[in-house]
């Protein structure tokens, strides 16, 4: 598992045009827009769920959709587009936790290793070889086994078994980072450590911060998901993509909206943050011609 | 005038795996407040280490370096700290040299920061009066260093290393990255900033002639060594040492009359980690002699015709 270090990026876009040229691309386009739609069903489930999600028996056990209950319902009766959309603020939420567990600490040690060099940096070389010699989902779920089942402990545990490939990425290219003469002059103005981490190191691995992150989400996303169809995570009664999935896994045959509709909604999640993603780190890594 | 900077016998050696870089060899010399001392030689000869050594950027193998009539060898970071308000350094490479995230208020204005001087007034005239100083317009402060030309970046590299009011100053091959047409403008940019702050240099340059316009002195080095100190007419109207001369006679001259004959180097420089027995320059020196490759000739004031000078040749 050897990821090339993207190079340090050195172009620097306002806002407004990464979003133009991130947006210049049709896949990033559909993506964008499923993203926006998932996004916007989170922030205001509230108000869009017909039903209370948790509510049982607002409609006949296991009903087909219908124009009351656009997803059908599941065993409990519940009514499974107000599950789907509180799964989606759920998903969105966990997601995005478990990435800034991984992009905080992985960042983080990964530059100082990188930069304070010698022992440390062998150590935590080391400290990430044995870490990366399992799959993520196998660490994660060794996590979950240590911390206890919960969609926040999952979110840990993905969090968690996400920090080394960070680090790796984020150590190679704090090296070559360290040896630029910035680096060297901060030191000659007699700036301490601390400030060169903070004020020359951080703002240059910042790009590939994001790069990695967005290309993450899905896979954060997806990894909870999992957790949770394997009771690991998200608990009963709890609306959770994984977890729904898991509880229609055994109506599949008669009564296959129960499944097919959290499957949907997971599936689209992941691939439009990854189309997002793949495009965004295509537009911020210089060496994949930024320009297009 | 007082003495600024002595250095003695210092070394550098690199560690790498399989061998020893002697990057700088027992160098030593002095370097007086307000003077600027040009060191010249070709590439890897170890100029660059020469100058980090001093700065404490790369540590010590051996010698000692007195700044303000302090031993600063084995100063700990924290103690460096501040003795590095007094010794700035420019870069070679002005588009390595500045953090590309930063805009140039920053970058000027970091050392100030960093050695807690002044509030947030101040420090921002001060950095417009340093743009000022290095000829950049003082709205260039909120700007990026990637909207600059080579020529200004290196002169935002200057405003930076000067900001502080060092008295001593290590400019690494300031325009040896610069198109030529530049070069001359940052050269004399740095000739009348020395006269006007009373700045001591260590002009760095591979290329005499550029070194000729802003030293007092030069000292020549050949693979970690100094091998011919003296002043600057002295070095152009008689250089002595072989290498020295060969180096000279490349310099195109002016006056077509006094144009030397071209003395050509043959070979390579030897590796640093490999170097030849004796006189290091022996392998390439037209005059050698058999006491070359077995002793090596220390610098040490000789006599030469009508006067002496600081040179490690058996030749005098
Ligand atoms: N960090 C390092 N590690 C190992 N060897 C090094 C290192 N830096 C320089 N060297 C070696 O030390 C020798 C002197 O290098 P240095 O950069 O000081 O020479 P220089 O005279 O400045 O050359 P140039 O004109 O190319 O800048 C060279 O052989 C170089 O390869
Ligand atoms: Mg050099």
């Amino acid at each position: 598992m050897t990821t090339a270090a993207p190079a340090a990026a050195t172009t620097i876009l306002p806002p407004r045009r990464l979003i133009a040229r991130t947006l210049g691309a049709p896949g990033a386009v559909a993506g964008s827009i499923i993203l926006a739609v998932l996004v916007f069903g989170a922030i205001f489930a509230p108000l869009l769920s017909p039903f209370d999600p948790n509510a049982t028996r607002v409609c006949p056990r296991l009903a087909a959709p219908s124009f009351t209950h656009f997803f059908g319902c599941d065993l409990f009766g519940r009514d499974i587009f107000s599950r789907i959309l509180y799964g989606a603020r759920l998903s969105l939420a966990v997601g995005l936790l478990t990435v800034a567990i991984s992009l905080v600490a992985g960042t983080i040690f990964g530059m100082v290793i990188a930069f304070l060099g010698g022992r440390v940096d062998r150590i935590g070389v080391r400290l990430l070889d044995v870490m990366l010699g399992f799959p993520a989902i196998v660490l994660a779920i060794l996590i979950v086994a240590v911390l206890g089942v919960g969609a926040f402990n999952a979110a840990l545990a993905v969090g968690i078994s996400g920090i080394p490939r960070i680090a790796r990425v984020i150590r190679s290219a704090t090296l070559t980072l360290v040896g630029r003469e910035f680096v060297e002059s901060a030191r000659a103005v007699g700036a301490s450590q601390t400030r060169i981490l903070r004020r020359h190191l951080l703002p240059n691995l910042l790009p590939i911060v994001i790069v990695l992150g967005s290309l993450d989400l899905g896979g954060a996303i997806l990894s909870t998901a999992t957790l949770s169809f394997l009771g690991l995570g998200a608990q009963p009664p709890t609306s959770e993509w994984g977890a729904m999935l898991s509880a229609g896994r055994e109506f599949m045959r008669y009564a296959p909206w129960t499944m097919i509709f959290p499957g949907l909604a997971l599936f689209l999640a992941v691939m439009s943050v990854n189309l997002v993603g793949d495009r965004l780190s295509h537009v911020l890594d210089p060496r994949a011609s930024g320009h297009g | 005038m007082a003495t600024l900077l002595e250095v003695v016998d210092l070394a550098t050696y690199y560690a790498t795996p399989g061998a020893t870089i002697r990057a700088v060899d027992g160098v030593s010399f002095t370097l007086a407040e307000g003077e600027v001392l040009g060191i010249v030689g070709e590439s890897g000869c170890g100029k660059s280490t020469l100058g980090r050594t001093v700065l404490r950027l790369v540590e010590p193998t051996g010698g000692s370096i007195r700044f303000l009539g302090e031993d600063i060898t084995k100063l700990d970071r924290r103690a460096m700290v501040r003795r590095r308000r007094n010794m700035q350094v420019v870069f070679q490479d002005p588009f390595g040299s500045l953090n590309p995230r930063h805009r140039v208020g920053e970058i000027v204005v970091e050392p100030l920061e960093v050695h807690g001087i002044g509030d947030a007034r101040s420090r921002a005239a001060r950095v417009s009066e340093l743009l000022v100083l290095v000829g950049l317009p003082p709205d260039a402060a909120g700007r990026y260093p990637h909207e600059f030309s080579g020529g200004q970046r290196q002169r935002i590299a200057i405003a930076r290393a000067l900001v502080l009011e060092p008295k001593l100053l290590i400019a690494d091959e300031p325009v040896s990255a610069l198109d030529v047409s530049i070069q001359s403008q940052i050269i004399n940019l740095l000739a009348e900033l020395r006269v006007r702050l009373g700045l001591a240099m260590l002009f760095i340059s591979h290329d005499l002639s550029v070194i000729r316009h802003v030293s007092d002195r030069i000292a020549v080095m050949y693979l970690g060594r100094i091998v011919e100190i003296a002043s600057t007419a002295e070095i152009f109207d008689r250089p002595t040492h072989p290498y020295t001369q060969a180096l000279l006679s490349a310099v195109p001259h002016t006056d077509p009359a006094r144009r030397r004959e071209r003395i050509l180097l043959s070979g390579e420089m030897p590796d640093p980690a490999k170097p030849p027995s004796g006189c290091a320059f022996h392998t390439r020196c037209r005059h050698a002699m058999p006491r070359c490759s077995n002793e090596r000739p220390a610098l040490a004031q000789r006599p030469i015709e009508g006067g002496s000078r600081e040179v490690a040749c058996y030749l005098y």
